[in-house]
């Protein structure tokens, strides 16, 4: 297996790039996307069982099937990694614009009330108070839509682009394991570290939460 | 001062929370709307921040219509104190304190020793400054929430239920650092609760509700005790408003008999070597020394005098001067005799 990576070093770092590429633009683009949705199913309650509902639906589209569709939907070309980018977009705001919702449904409604009441308009609320309440509910779904996109652009790999998915289809074809192996490791491996550094993330910018549930050592 | 002006408030479902409230809440006074769930108070205290908007009628602070000023900056004039608090979790305790300077557009730095300042106000030490609201107690907890309404100065705070949510003991110790820090600060509070004894305890005037949203009586605790408009009122406020009522005088004006008068009843007031008392002893009974349960001064309530000669085991109350030595004693008799005379605002005297 050395010997395989010393060998091809160049395919394996290039495809790693390609993987981290394709799993974590995604990523911030369902940020970007899921908050705002997330928050119109809770400023408007009638919207939030849609909005969950419509999440689910999205969810259970198989990975394939959209990598393959989306091409005649969107009109690129079938190998264009923008396939990958929006198909796992959409799963990351089916799982993250729920999360969101369900995170600000949750902040205690004394301490947005107490908020209003201390002359907080409605978007510094949200962002001062509502938001960073949320976070730890927010950034648990996160941690899932991370781990489950690093292991769906894999899937890409059959239809020819999918960062370390490649180096399965590559060792499929020529009977070889090594590659193989490889791309398993490697792709264990990014999850597990884009996880732990999404729990030191969530350590740094959510101190508070240490002192949750009553075991607050109070004087 | 701040003035409903005949507000009537209906829910959608048709429901009346409040209907045609007048009243004014003094400048510089605690107002405290008390009554049963549903009643309307809380929704009448959240109308003077315009948490709420009444169906119709109008709300002033100082003549001026709430409903015609910046929602968002008339809130930041002021003071809002919830239940629970209703810290911000994600923030430390002096972050907290400072919010509403911060959105007044104050540097960090300025509304953080501003914070630090009011914590100790409130009687917190300043190590909690660093610490999160789910590392304090209830109290402590309630006692941020007081100085974060305090944080800017604003002229007017609202208090919903404050002190419901901690222990009994505790919540006489808010009581207490509460009214210390009013007569300090002077601020125009309106504050709301079901418990009419902390209506009467903390409020210099008292607004009783009723459900449907209808003001039953408005006035001085005294008043309330003493001349209840009604049956509701006087149920409201309890059986034993005779006894409570007593707290509003002080024994200042109560004639005392020389401690040597006890003979009268058979008793000795026993000192000790320097002149305060030390127990009681009956003639017929020399050897057993009888505590006396505790003295007054002139400045206690008639209440704590009333309370000490019925649970004296002599039927004797003990006044000590400031120096701790008894200069007096108050019997049964004399005291019912005096409340009979104080219920015709006349004072008594002690007949031999």
């Amino acid at each position: 297996m050395i010997n395989y990576l010393s060998n091809n070093s160049d395919t394996v770092l290039s495809a790693l790039r390609q993987h981290l590429y394709l799993a974590l633009l995604p990523i911030l683009i369902g940020i970007v996307v899921s908050v705002p949705i997330g928050y119109l199913g809770v400023r408007f309650p009638w919207l939030y069982h849609p909005l969950v509902n419509t999440c689910g639906v999205l969810y259970s589209i198989p990975s394939l099937a959209l990598f393959v569709f989306l091409p005649v939907i969107l009109g690129t070309k079938i190998l264009s990694p923008i396939n990958i980018v929006v198909a796992l977009s959409i799963y990351t705001v089916a799982l993250l614009a729920r999360t969101v919702a369900d995170g600000l449904r949750a902040v205690d409604r004394t301490v947005v009330q107490s908020a209003t009441a201390m002359g907080y308009r409605r978007f510094r609320r949200l962002v001062d108070v509502e938001l960073p309440v949320a976070l730890p509910v927010i950034l648990a779904g996160l941690r899932v839509a991370t781990v489950s996109n690093i292991s769906l652009v894999s899937v890409g790999a059959l239809i020819g682009v999918g960062g370390l998915g490649q180096l399965f289809t590559r060792g499929f074809q020529l009977f070889y394991l090594e590659p193989i192996l490889v791309g398993i490791i490697l792709s264990v491996l990014v999850a597990g570290l884009a996880d732990l550094a999404i729990v030191l993330v969530q350590r740094a910018v959510t101190p508070w939460t240490r002192y949750q549930h009553g075991n607050g050592g109070a004087s | 001062m701040i003035t409903f002006d005949d507000i009537v408030k209906v829910y959608p479902g048709g429901g009346t929370a409040v209907d045609h409230l007048s009243l004014e809440l003094p400048t510089g006074k605690i107002t405290v709307l008390v009554g049963p769930s549903g009643c309307g108070k809380t929704t009448s205290l959240r109308m003077i921040n315009r948490m709420v908007s009444p169906t119709s009628g109008r709300v002033l602070i100082d003549g001026r219509d709430v409903a015609e000023q910046d929602e968002a900056v008339l809130r930041r004039g002021i003071g809002y104190v919830i239940q629970h608090a209703g810290l911000f979790p994600h923030r430390t305790v002096l972050d907290n304190v400072a919010t509403v300077p911060m959105l007044l557009g104050r540097s960090r730095r300025e509304a953080r020793a501003a914070a630090m300042e009011l914590l100790e106000r409130v009687g917190l030490s300043t190590e909690f400054a660093g610490r999160y609201p789910a590392q304090l107690s209830g109290g402590q907890q309630q006692r941020v929430g007081v100085a974060r309404a305090l944080a800017a100065d604003p002229p007017i705070m609202l208090m919903d239920e404050p002190f419901s949510a901690v222990d009994p003991v505790v919540r006489e110790g808010l009581h207490r650092e509460f009214l210390r820090l009013q007569q300090d600060l002077g601020k125009t509070i309106a504050m709301v609760t079901h418990d009419i004894d902390e209506a009467i305890k903390l409020g210099d005037l008292v607004a009783v509700f009723r459900e449907g949203g209808h003001l039953a009586q408005f006035g001085t605790p005294r008043e309330l005790l003493e001349q209840p408009v009604d049956e509701f009122v006087a149920e409201f406020v309890g059986r034993d408003r005779g006894i409570r009522s007593l707290s509003f005088d002080t024994a200042a004006e109560l004639a005392v008999r020389p401690p040597a008068d006890a003979a009268l009843d058979g008793v000795e007031l026993v000192l000790d070597a320097s002149g305060r008392p030390a127990g009681w002893r009956r003639a017929a009974e020399p050897e057993s020394l009888l505590a006396t349960g505790g003295s007054f001064t002139g400045t206690d309530s008639l209440r704590l005098v009333t309370d000490l000669a019925i649970s004296s085991p002599v039927g004797i109350a003990v006044r000590v001067g400031p120096d701790g030595k008894a200069d007096g004693i108050v019997r049964h008799h004399d005291l019912v005799d005096y409340l009979a005379a104080r219920r015709d605002h006349r004072p008594a005297k002690p007949t031999p």
